[in-house]
């Protein structure tokens, strides 16, 4: 399959009018981002790379995003949402809780630990839990559902489309200060926005994206 | 010593940062702690900084505290959706009831100007009968303002944050026109203009806060996106750059990283001061009155947190009405794919909107009205929509997401009715300061479903209308807070009167959104600003009778 943005590379605005010294430094500190576990456990981490691997799959990806070690690097920080549910635990509590319950769930179901499940049986533990279906004593309490779209796979969502790779995926502006945007109408771009294969002509658009400053 | 705003005040030394400028200060008075200043305010956003600017404008001394950081948004501010989650309140709060709210990003800022750093900038008048929707539209309660009272400090807000709207407002009384000219419709806003004149009703160019011209040493808005992230160049008119470098100009001291724990009161029953924690060490500052400004779940905290033998049901609370009636609004969204590349991260992201339903009674199986807007998610928050509201993940969310740039979407801001049972209550634990956190507890009503029931069916059809295809909806999101704290002309059912003066505690004031007793279907940021107006007029005129 081509991809829908051939050739763009959001990073290639980096040094350009879009991107003030804050965001470079942002950027710059998220895309070293030390490799490993730090707040997780090596087993617990595993798991986590397990789970971003069917939350956000990335098979074919030379360079694949870190979703693991964003995640982790977010609960090192402690970083919280702004609210909890009565009886959840704050995030990294409750992330060490979910991981341990989805392994007494794989044991219960399949008789080895979740990182170790193939794709399919990965995901349709998943399912279970997306629709609230687990129930294993490991979860002392907790709803799966919501540490499924709350916690689990939202900090897996967000850490993914944290990243440049991501954004250059989904053709996204990206950063955008000081110099903004020109034209906003239907079907208007600027320059220095993706362009996306139309029609098929995929060199039509990496020779656009090729000149993206 | 450290120059991170998050974790040392900047506002000291008899100066504060210039919001204009990176690196750069401005001049600030400060005043001692054993000094008795006139107010001290608790909170720096819609209504705390605006209150502020009035109270020192019209001659008094007033230190304005406030939990969140400094920014000076030129040098502070990044384009990044992850790191820019510094400007919410993501303290310990706890959430419960049927429909438990979500905290944090689009309705709890924790910084000085408050959650203005963030809003989206939609400046939307009442409705009129609003202020009596009990007598005049059968439901919820009468507020003791009267409208056309209202409509003229509407108006002073609207100049001073030089909003940008339309030539001429398709609903209620008259306005004059907006000071500056409305901002060119971006593709987002252009499909919600499809869609409403498919559907035959009005729409118009949002009055937003964002200028559309140069104005002081702030520039125009360069149509960058991100402003719930914060605006990163200064055209987001937000109280951070408008109300309180005048309240500076005019003698007031901001203190920053300063989060107020509890509000003291003598054995006559009157407000001394308050106790705050500022540098590692608790604090006392004395005044002679004290406002409360920290929004509907901070206020009712703060006073039920300052308990005492002779409050033990917390302060102003007589009537028991402290934190109760919380009510924010529904914010449920119908989205499609066009065709077209509608690519909404650019520009403000509710350029164009419809009153239709605020404003038309006929036709509706329920009490209230709602407004809806076009829409510009950047990319976390709009997979976080598409896994929380659309339960996509995996390869299909991936794949979804390959859509982004040709999404189009309505979103409504609805009027939730009041209830006693939602409410602010205190919890068990206590947060980074030793203090009990908050409880929030929050059920919709049979109301509430059917105007979010008939506005998902609304927003179909407009959005069918248009070219786009693939229509879902998104149905459990809510926004804004407002309630805890209401005000009335009956002491037995509310907190404060009509000025935002407790009635339990003559030298003791709220003010901010906590005060509505109904929030309407629209953006309550206007309306909290222009009763901040309003409170420090009065406030000046009782000063001078002698009524303080």
């Amino acid at each position: 399959m081509t991809e829908r943005y051939s050739g763009y590379d959001v990073m290639s605005k980096r040094n350009g009018p879009s991107w003030n010294d804050k965001t470079r430094q942002v950027v710059d500190d998220r895309l070293a981002t030390p490799r490993g576990p730090r707040f997780f456990s090596e087993t617990e981490y595993r798991t986590v790379e397990s789970l971003a691997d069917r939350i956000v799959p990335q098979p074919h990806r030379v360079d694949p995003i870190p979703v693991a070690d964003l995640v982790d690097a977010r609960l090192l920080a402690g970083g919280q949402d702004g609210f909890r549910h009565l009886g959840m635990p704050p995030p990294g509590e409750a992330w060490r809780r979910a991981l341990a319950a989805l392994d007494a769930e794989a044991q219960a179901a399949h008789g080895a630990n979740f990182r170790h499940l193939s794709s399919p049986d990965r995901d349709g533990l998943l399912h279970c839990m997306h629709e609230g279906r687990l129930d294993h004593p490991a979860w002392q309490g907790m709803s799966s559902q919501l540490v499924f779209t709350q916690l689990v796979a939202k900090d897996i969502v967000f850490a993914y489309y944290a990243h440049p790779t991501a954004w250059s995926e989904i053709g996204w502006g990206g950063p955008a200060s000081p110099r903004g945007y020109v034209r906003t109408g239907y079907d208007r771009r600027d320059p220095w926005e993706a362009a996306e294969v139309k029609d098929g002509d995929a060199a039509a658009a990496i020779r656009k994206n090729r000149r993206v400053r | 010593m450290s120059d991170d705003p998050m974790q040392t005040p900047r506002a000291t030394k008899g100066r504060a940062p210039d919001v204009f400028m990176p690196g750069g200060w401005v001049p600030m008075r400060e005043y001692r702690e054993d000094e008795k200043v006139d107010f001290v305010i608790v909170g720096t956003g819609a209504g705390g900084g605006t209150l502020a600017c009035k109270l020192a404008e019209a001659g008094f001394s007033v230190v304005a505290m406030d939990a969140g950081p400094y920014w000076r948004p030129l040098e502070d501010f990044a384009s990044d959706e992850s790191h820019q989650s510094k400007l919410y309140w993501t303290d310990d709060r706890i959430v419960d009831g049927l429909n438990p709210l979500q905290l944090g990003s689009n309705n709890s800022g924790k910084s000085v100007g408050g959650s203005t750093v963030h809003f989206a900038m939609v400046s939307l008048r009442f409705r009129p009968e609003w202020f009596k929707s009990r007598s005049k539209l059968g439901y919820g309660f009468d507020w003791p303002l009267d409208w056309r009272e209202m409509w003229a400090y509407y108006r002073e807000v609207e100049d001073a944050l030089a909003i940008s709207g339309p030539v001429n407002y398709p609903w209620g009384p008259p306005r004059p026109r907006y000071p500056y000219r409305a901002h060119q419709l971006n593709a987002a806003a252009l499909a919600l203009a499809e869609g409403c004149e498919a559907m035959g009703i009005p729409w118009t160019e949002t009055p937003i806060a964002t200028l559309s011209a140069p104005r002081g040493r702030a520039r125009p808005c360069v149509y960058r996106g991100f402003c719930v992230l914060g605006c990163s160049t200064n055209a987001k008119q937000s109280a951070l750059v408008t109300w309180i470098p005048r309240a500076i100009a005019a003698g007031a001291e901001i203190r920053d990283l300063a989060m107020v724990g509890r509000v003291e009161v003598d054995r006559s029953d009157r407000a001394t001061g308050v106790h705050y924690h500022r540098n590692g060490n608790w604090r006392f500052q004395r005044a002679r009155n004290v406002v409360v400004a920290g929004y509907a779940i901070e206020t009712p905290r703060l006073l039920l947190n300052s308990a005492s033998d002779r409050f033990p049901e917390g302060l102003a609370n007589s009537s028991g009405l402290v934190g109760k009636y919380i009510t924010v609004q529904s914010n449920q969204a119908v989205w499609g794919t066009s065709d077209k590349e509608i690519r909404s991260y650019k520009s403000p992201p509710s350029l164009a909107l419809t009153e239709h339903w605020n404003y038309e009674d006929e036709g509706k199986d329920f009490h209230g009205g709602y407004c809806y807007m076009s829409q510009g998610p950047e990319p976390q928050l709009w997979a976080n929509t598409l896994l929380s509201g659309r339960g996509l993940w995996g390869d299909a969310l991936v794949s979804e997401m390959q859509n982004y740039n040709h999404v189009v979407g309505l979103k409504m801001v609805g009027e939730m009715l009041p209830q006693e049972r939602n409410a602010v209550t205190l919890a068990d634990e206590t947060d980074q300061y030793g203090l009990p956190i908050p409880c929030v507890t929050y059920s919709w009503c049979d109301n509430d479903r059917a105007m979010i029931d008939h506005a998902l069916g609304f927003m179909g059809q407009a959005l069918r209308a248009t070219d786009a295809r693939d229509i879902w909806e998104q149905t459990d999101d809510t926004c804004h807070l407002n309630g805890g704290a209401r005000m009335g002309d009956d002491p037995r059912t509310s907190v404060v009167d009509a000025d935002c003066r407790s009635w339990d505690i003559p030298n003791l004031w709220i003010c901010d959104g906590s005060v509505f007793p109904t929030v309407g279907g629209v953006n309550p940021s206007l309306t909290i600003q222009a009763i901040a107006c309003r409170t420090g007029d009065r406030i000046a005129a009782m000063a001078r009778r002698g009524e303080l």
